[in-house]
């Protein structure tokens, strides 16, 4: 690979080289006006030249902070590159923060410049201008809505890069020159940890962590220049910068940002990726997706896809793994191939999918199985922020639903006896941007970071991940309880969105379920159920049955293992709302807060425990606009079946 | 890159002269008098409103502006051309669009071919080039496909480009059938009710909307709306009828604090 030659660089010099090497060649294109509009390489590295100018134009200094807000738009990429070309750093932000949480970021980072995508971005800019007297400019890329502001930090991505080509063209070379500057131990990018628990820390990874972290990847799975990767997660989530920012400069493949957050699905199948990265949460809305639609067509159709997806369940990932299987389901599972997978896999925008991966949290095991047994690539992986997502990988023909796969290549892992994992390799970041303690805390003297998740290494030498290492806990009779385990077995139902489970200290699991509104409202037109809203349709008995049906599946399954048999689920509450990252219920990644929803629903969860029959609680909510309101509903308790543990069956 | 961009910033809002005037206008059908005697006007560039109560006349008015009703009395000036009534075909091919209450879309249709459908009136090449695709009418067609992309841009509504309009829930069909009446380029947009039966995010998306289509293209704007907040925000004047008479006409302070028009809205002890 041509770019290894570049390993010692950083990701400005790998724009160059690519520029060099395939300069006439697409590097990245956007769907805008229905259209797929494409830049080479050599016109990226033109734009990104103007932009580094302008930028340095404006005041931007080496170590100085540069603010990277909006969804994925090739300007915010380039700007991601301008800036770290003159020694910058760029701080992604999510686009759906609220304008308080950004507030912290940029006192923090003591940023001056940002670049945004649009007027909604802008201002929350402007709300939190007061607090963060740094804030000097702010460039926008969408110029609509914001023709009557004002303000005089606000001025025009066109503007700015205007004013790049003015001075690189008075003075060609600098951009080179700031590039040559640039060293590998450089301060690459700052990401800010979605925290989970306390208040976010900016984490610093140098563009050698990011380098080694690629190409780690690319040797592992022989990524190509040919690769097509289509760019939709947040640009603030280390996921997405690693496999569509690093990777990209490292590999030199192309990159598609899709049209809008709607599209994505669209979008996908006309570009057909072949590199592809999920995080189960979009792996889970696809499959639910795609449930509905089987549900509403005809008897043909549903009978097939149930006889071939149970075929497929059965012998499809086998084949995939390269394992034997007979003659006859081989034969079967080829027809399925014709009649049911490749459509399947064309309508999820996988047909030329070669290798998938997916991260971020625990994956159900059923979900992960039904996009492999379709002969989709899929693969766990594991990893962080702070280790530039370099941790373990599942190899090809080595995959289990179970487990992330052994460590990869120069990561050493040891386990405590707390159970904590704990590691150290290339991808290890620097530092928590001034906030020492913090990192002394995570990363000991040896260097070993503390992952703060429990697991333990398999006969096979693949590591296991059961939940963070804080919230695994015990019932009352001693025997394990991991929440997250029970939730992810539930929510795999397409019926339910969210889970909390409880049980630690107690003597029974039980649990809180948020319904999916889309498919469960498809269940009750169908049946004829009338509902007026979310909170009517969780009330009614109808879909109170339809989840119980769900629980106790779940607690059959439970019951088989020996070990897990006693966290069966005994109750169990239907919440009246969504749980909302804008109430503080998830996290912008969209991960459940179980001790916050446990103190803010304290009423709900003693309801679960003493036995009542219903509880009321009263909720504030956050109108997207900002303003607060009150819900109040009645809610009632559901008991559920519970069953007799498996080893009690497997003894008679 | 886009047509946004290129266009200069003298479309930019600022209220000029009248462009539309009804003078005396008197309409009845029947014994049923639905109009009496109004007059208001419209000045380029404006977001005019009329509202009233149920039964008021404020239907009635719009389809005299367009043409769709014959006033028995009265005058309609548009862009300096007098007329004791207006024609449709001749609203339309003026630049007078509108939406419509009930809405006005091919269900079986995609929201695509639906605006496409708006700028049938600017499409200049003749059906058998059209069909064929040949000689100009291939060139014309990409520029009315660049010209529907925009305004699905605008709206935001590209993640249903190709979806049938039927299919679509109200509040996104209300947005599509705003869409069809940008597409044919107006000067003078006439909207039906734009908020009826949608919830508040739906209410507040849409006010945006008709913001940016007075900001952005300079686009006049008249509308009838019964929601009395949405109305004060959005409008630079409002026209208040009752009964089919107009009772006050002027900005939204100066509307509100009028005498008739509280006690046509809340009613008055007798």
């Amino acid at each position: 690979m041509t770019a290894a030659t570049a390993l010692s660089g950083t990701f400005p010099h790998l724009l160059l080289l690519h520029a060099r090497e395939r300069g006439a060649k697409p590097a990245i294109r956007e769907k805008d006006l229905g259209i797929w509009q494409s830049w080479t390489w050599a016109e990226v590295r033109a734009e990104v030249e103007a932009l580094a100018c302008g930028l340095s134009q404006a005041g931007l200094k080496r170590g100085q902070h540069l603010a990277v807000i909006g969804a994925n738009r090739p300007r915010l990429y380039w700007a991601l590159i301008a800036a770290q070309s003159l020694g910058a750093i760029p701080v992604p932000f999510y686009e759906d923060a609220v304008a308080g949480e950004m507030t912290y970021v940029f006192q923090n980072a003591e940023i001056a410049f940002a670049i945004v995508e649009d007027q909604e971005q802008a201002d929350k800019l402007f709300e939190i201008l007061p607090q963060c007297p740094d804030l000097k400019r702010v460039w926008f890329d969408n110029p609509r809505g914001l023709r009557h502001y004002s303000q005089a930090e606000l001025a025009s991505y066109e503007s700015l890069v205007a004013a790049g080509r003015e001075f690189a063209k008075a003075s060609p070379g600098f951009f080179e020159a700031e590039i040559a500057k640039g060293r590998p131990g450089d301060t690459a990018i700052m990401m800010y940890t979605s925290g989970t628990t306390a208040q976010a820390k900016g984490v610093v990874l140098s563009h050698d962590n990011l380098i080694q972290s690629s190409r780690a990847y690319a040797e592992l799975e022989g990524l190509t220049a040919d690769e097509e990767v289509v760019a939709y997660l947040p640009m603030a989530w280390i996921g997405q910068n690693l496999f569509s920012y690093a990777q990209w400069m490292y590999v030199g493949f192309r990159i598609n940002c899709p049209e809008s957050a709607e599209t994505v699905l669209t979008d996908m199948r006309e570009i057909g990726p072949t590199y592809y990265f999920a995080p189960p949460r979009v792996l889970e809305a696809l499959l639910t997706q795609v449930t509905i639609r089987m549900e509403d067509a005809g008897w043909v159709k549903r009978t097939m896809f149930k006889r071939f997806m149970e075929l497929a369940r059965r012998v499809g990932a086998r084949i995939l793994d390269g394992k034997t299987v007979g003659v006859d389901d081989r034969l079967l599972y080829a027809l399925g191939g014709v009649l049911v997978y490749g459509p399947l896999r064309n309508a999820l925008g996988m047909s030329r999918v070669r290798v998938a991966y997916t991260a971020g949290e625990a994956i159900g095991p059923d979900l992960f199985v039904f996009y492999r047994s379709l002969g989709i690539n899929l693969k766990q992986l594991y990893g962080s922020t702070e280790t530039s997502v370099m941790v373990c990988v599942q190899p090809d023909g080595g995959v289990k639903s179970d487990t992330v796969g052994p460590p990869m290549k120069g990561v050493e892992v040891r386990i405590v006896d707390s159970g904590e994992i704990l590691l150290r390799c290339p991808g290890l970041f620097v530092e928590y941007y001034k906030n020492d303690e913090a990192t002394r805390e995570a990363k000991d003297a040896e260097g070993w970071f503390h992952t703060g998740d429990a697991g333990f290494f398999d006969e096979a030498g693949h590591l296991k991940i059961i939940d963070r290492a804080k919230d695994v806990g015990k019932l009352s009779g001693g025997t394990l309880f991991a929440p997250k385990y029970l939730e992810n077995k539930l929510k795999f139902f397409p019926h339910v969105k969210e889970a909390v489970a409880f049980g630690d200290g107690q003597a029974e699991a039980t649990m809180m379920i948020n319904i999916d509104m889309q498919a469960v409202g498809d269940w009750a037109e169908r049946r004829g159920i009338p509902y007026s809203g979310y909170t009517d349709l969780v009330a009614k008995p109808q879909v109170a049955d339809l989840v119980r049906e769900c629980v106790e599946q779940v607690n059959a399954d439970l019951a088989a293992d020996p070990k897990l048999a006693a966290s069966q689920i005994h109750r169990f509450v239907i919440l009246h709302k969504e749980l909302d990252a804008d109430d503080g219920e998830l996290t912008r990644t969209r991960k459940v807060r179980r001790g916050f929803i446990g103190e803010k629903y304290a009423t709900i969860v003693s309801a679960l425990y003493s036995g009542a029959k219903q509880c009321v609680v009263e909720a504030q909510v956050r109108f997207e606009d900002g303003r607060t309101g009150n819900i109040r509903a009645d809610l009632t308790v559901h008991s559920a079946k519970t069953f007799a543990p498996a080893a009690a069956k497997a003894a008679a | 890159m886009n047509l946004r961009d290129a266009e200069p910033a003298t479309v930019a809002r600022r209220v000029g002269d009248v462009i539309l005037a009804v003078e005396g206008v008197s309409l009845a059908f029947g014994g049923v008098k639905a109009l009496t005697d109004v007059s208001f006007d419209v000045r380029e560039h404006e977001v005019r409103a009329i509202i009233g109560p149920n039964g008021a006349g404020k239907s009635s008015m719009l389809n005299v502006i367009n043409g769709v009703y014959r006033p028995q009395a009265g005058q309609i000036t548009y862009r300096g051309t007098k007329r004791s009534a207006m024609e449709p075909h001749i609203a339309a091919r003026a630049g007078i669009a509108r939406t419509f209450q009930s809405l006005a879309l091919f269900k079986g249709m995609s929201v695509l071919d639906n605006m496409l459908a708006g700028r049938t009136l600017l499409m200049k090449s003749n059906i058998f080039l059209q069909a064929l695709r040949i000689g100009p009418a291939l060139a014309e067609e990409t520029e009315h496909r660049k010209r529907v992309e925009d305004i699905i841009d605008f709206l935001e509504i590209q993640h249903v480009r190709k979806t049938p309009v039927g299919r679509l829930p109200y509040g996104l069909q209300k947005r599509v059938d705003l869409g069809r009446a940008l597409a044919a380029e107006p000067k003078v947009l006439l909207l039906d009710e734009p908020m009826a039966g949608m919830n508040v995010e739906e209410k507040q998306d849409m006010c945006r909307f008709i913001l940016d289509v007075n900001d952005e293209f300079g686009t006049t704007i008249v509308l009838i709306e019964h929601d009395m907040g949405v109305v004060m925000d959005l409008s630079d004047r409002v026209v208040v009828l009752d009964y089919g008479r107009k009772i006050a006409d002027g900005t939204p302070d100066e509307v509100r604090a009028n005498q008739a028009v509280i006690d046509a809205y809340l009613g008055v002890k007798h």
